[in-house]
């Protein structure tokens, strides 16, 4: 009988090995990454749990396929390097995906152990190797090989530099292909950078891989608005042969109630880019004035509304609140998040949704008026459908609220881009195979084609195009 | 990094004139467009207005008030000296169409962005009269500049100084009075400014355009900090304005949103004059 036979019928399943983190109580008090990462006997521990299933199902869980069971093979046999190579193939932000992908409903979630006990823990694993390759040359890190020259007769423009555009650019770049990224904002990594707190992922390893890159040959253009700045027919006339478009999802949403306006109602966007982009958490050391805190209510139930909640306790909040119209169970965000969240001292309150936002005669905010819900028959989302309690609301004291209900697309390029034509939601429509546009060698992924998804879903559009890129120039 | 060419003290220690050199900028820039700007590191991203732009130099021309920290620090740079960040041209461009006699009425500041409107709606065929208000005579700006291709330049101060005695206002009732023809008035300075020429022209329906300077943290559509009310609605200023209908602005909210961090920029600008003193030990 197989290793995999044996775990399908039963065998028992060790446990996987924890992550060490810092403790809830303190590390609710600093931005400091909270999960600390294996050690090398944590990591060969968790290596010993998988099987090598025969038929690995992991990997198709995974947006950019890594070969998963190759990987965790090489570390089976102690060979670290060797591991690494083969994720360098198909990720080129390892440590940032190592932290923030949602890996229980992906490779995770895919794992046969997870049907009889805890599932590999590869996000976990690929971390490790990420992180302790960070040292390593750049070249190595992101192609594997010692040897990179940039010589192909390409050139490709990368228009924003978050997880689709870097991803884009790297997998080209590791082809030898010469890459410009065009940032809008003054720095590089999209919301790696102005939206995940550094609590979570930490600015540096963000930094590290996007040197890595720089390092290679990557050019990054700061500053530069695509639709204001420069437009895309300007890049093919300059000598660009391909496009890649990853400008990211845009415009926040609110929820369109009376007192959305007043002062201490934030977008989730400004709360977070505030403190991360703006690095306000120093201030005044650094200019950026920081969100006010008090009494902070946090609407909505994805990652977002947990690391705006979650940064809300480290500003100093006296307490913080997450209101969400469903329950638990539905909550969008990552088990972990929650979890984490909880755990720092965050309060969840379930099935209310704001229908007011109440203020002073200074139009600062003072109470949020939540209407109670129940759950009702699922909607085409699979998801049971909030239904109002008649009659049933709440009046919540706050001093701040967060709106973290998602985004809409943001207008900028799009209007100034009429060529590109866009979907019934009105995002960029693209060939979900190769990504390419309506517009002929101009591809798009990432949050502008789908909405707001999650970094690793842009990351494997981003490479998707790139692929295709490499196979319609270079043959 | 983006250098400063020329410097111009307007009114000192309160207004002045930087000349950046940013050819991408200036090459696209257009009346009503703004810049945001980091002056360094740990600094704070502003909007500030285009206030004129030279594409074949290369340059872009920026007027600003001393009301913060990001502000103050901006002032104490030399010609020769860089900007950390200058990001743009951003937001919608004025719409400028040939429709007759445009009045542009300026305050404070304000001057400096209603001067690239008024010279784009001069270029564009139209009678611009300007008028331009301040406190005082050693206050007024771009009056030259204007009259450069201005047919009439009228000016207010508040002590009589120069030109009319009184407000903006005043001047702009009489040219009404006078029976001139208005086909737009496009009015840019401090809010309550912008509120008292709505409030004027509305019962007259003369189309009003006003610039809202908002607070912004990333200018490009994210995170909607400068979300006002607009005919009920709320719209962003960075993607959708900074110009909007005058008479359908909800004037209060905009007043009360642009003081909602006063307190930190208090804190802000006391750090700043700390570390100042610090350094000149």
């Amino acid at each position: 009988m197989t290793q995999e036979q044996s775990a399908k019928k039963g065998r028992k399943i060790q446990p996987r090995v924890a992550m060490p983190e810092q403790p809830a109580r303190e590390r609710s008090g600093n931005f400091d990454e909270v999960a600390l990462g294996y050690r090398r006997e944590d990591a060969l521990a968790e290596t010993a749990r998988c099987i090598q299933c025969k038929n690995p199902k992991c990997r198709k869980g995974c947006p950019v396929e890594i070969d998963i069971k190759g990987f965790i093979g090489r570390l089976q046999q102690d060979d670290l390097s060797g591991a690494h190579e083969i994720i360098r193939q198909y990720n080129s932000l390892p440590a940032v995906c190592g932290r923030v992908c949602p890996q229980e409903s992906q490779c995770e979630g895919a794992c046969v152990l997870a049907a009889k006990g805890e599932p590999v823990a590869i996000g976990r694993l690929e971390r490790y190797v990420a992180d302790t390759f960070a040292a390593s040359g750049a070249c190595e890190q992101l192609t594997g090989t010692r040897e990179c020259t940039l010589d192909r007769p390409l050139r490709v423009a990368c228009v924003g530099g978050g997880p689709a555009g870097l991803s884009c650019a790297g997998h080209l770049a590791a082809l030898g292909v010469k890459v410009t990224v065009f940032e809008a904002l003054h720095e590089v990594g999209g919301v790696l950078v102005y939206g995940i707190p550094r609590f979570r992922l930490p600015k540096a390893v963000v930094r590290r891989e996007v040197e890595a890159m720089r390092a290679l040959g990557v050019e990054f253009v700061t500053n530069w608005v695509a639709g204001r700045t420069f437009q895309l027919r300007e890049l093919m006339e300059q000598g660009f042969d391909a496009v890649f478009i990853g400008v990211g999802a845009g415009l926040p949403r609110f929820l369109n109630v009376p007192g959305e306006n007043l002062l201490g109602v934030y977008s989730a966007n400004e709360y977070l880019t505030r403190v991360n982009l703006g690095r306000a958490f120093s201030f005044p050391d650094h200019d950026t004035p920081p969100p006010h805190t008090g009494r902070v209510v946090v609407v909505g139930g994805g990652n977002v509304a947990m690391d705006a909640a979650r940064t809300a306790l480290r500003l100093g909040a006296d307490e913080v609140t997450i209101l969400y119209r469903r329950t638990e169970a539905e909550m969008p965000a990552r088990a972990e998040e929650t979890h984490h969240a909880l755990e720092e001292g965050v309060k969840l309150r379930c099935l209310c949704s704001p229908i007011a936002f109440n203020g002073d005669a200074d139009m600062k905010l003072t109470s949020v008026t939540a209407q109670l819900m129940e759950l009702g028959a699922p909607d085409e989302s699979g998801r049971c459908r909030p239904v109002c309690v008649e009659g049933a609301s709440e009046e919540i004291p706050a001093d701040t609220a967060v709106i973290a209900v998602g985004t809409r697309p943001n207008p900028i390029l799009l209007e100034a881009t009429p060529e590109l034509e866009l979907n019934k939601w009105g995002y960029i429509q693209a060939d979900p195979e190769t990504g390419e546009t309506s517009m002929p060698n101009v591809f798009a992924g990432g949050d502008i084609v789908t909405g707001a998804a999650t970094v690793i879903s842009a990351m494997g559009a981003g490479r998707r195009a790139a692929k295709t890129i490499a196979e319609r120039f270079l043959g | 990094m983006y250098k400063i060419v020329n410097k111009r003290s307007l009114i000192p220690g309160q207004t002045s004139m930087l000349v950046i050199e940013a050819p991408q900028v200036a090459l696209k820039a257009e009346p009503g467009n703004f810049v945001m700007l980091r002056v360094h590191e740990q600094g704070e991203r502003i909007p500030l207005t285009i206030a004129d732009a030279d594409p074949e130099a290369g340059t872009i021309t920026l007027v600003f008030l001393v009301v913060g920290k990001t502000t103050a620090h901006l002032d104490s740079l030399e010609e020769g000296d860089s900007l950390q960040d200058v990001c743009g041209p951003l937001g919608r461009p004025t719409e400028i169409e040939s429709r007759g006699t445009v009045v542009c009425v300026g305050g404070g500041t304000g001057v400096a962005a209603m001067h690239h409107i008024a010279k784009g709606h001069a270029r564009a065929g139209n009678r611009v009269i300007a008028i331009v208000g301040a406190r005082s005579e050693s206050l007024l700006l771009f009056c030259d500049e204007l009259a450069g291709f201005c047919p009439e330049v009228r000016i207010a101060t508040d002590d009589g100084s120069r030109g009319h005695k009184g407000f903006v206002t005043q001047v702009l009732q009489r040219l009404i009075d006078e029976g001139e023809e208005i086909a737009e008035v496009v009015a840019v300075g401090p809010v309550p400014m912008m509120r008292a020429v709505a409030e004027l022209t509305r019962p007259y329906g003369i189309k009003t355009t006003v610039s809202l300077n908002s607070i912004m943290v990333d200018g490009i559509g994210m995170c909607g900090a400068c979300r006002c009310s607009v005919g009920g609605e709320t719209r962003f200023a960075c993607v959708d304005g900074p110009e909007f209908d005058g008479h359908e602005v909800d004037f209060d909210e905009l007043w009360r949103r642009l003081g909602q961090f006063r307190e930190q920029e208090a804190v802000s600008r006391e750090h700043f004059h700390q570390c100042r003193c610090g350094e000149s030990k």
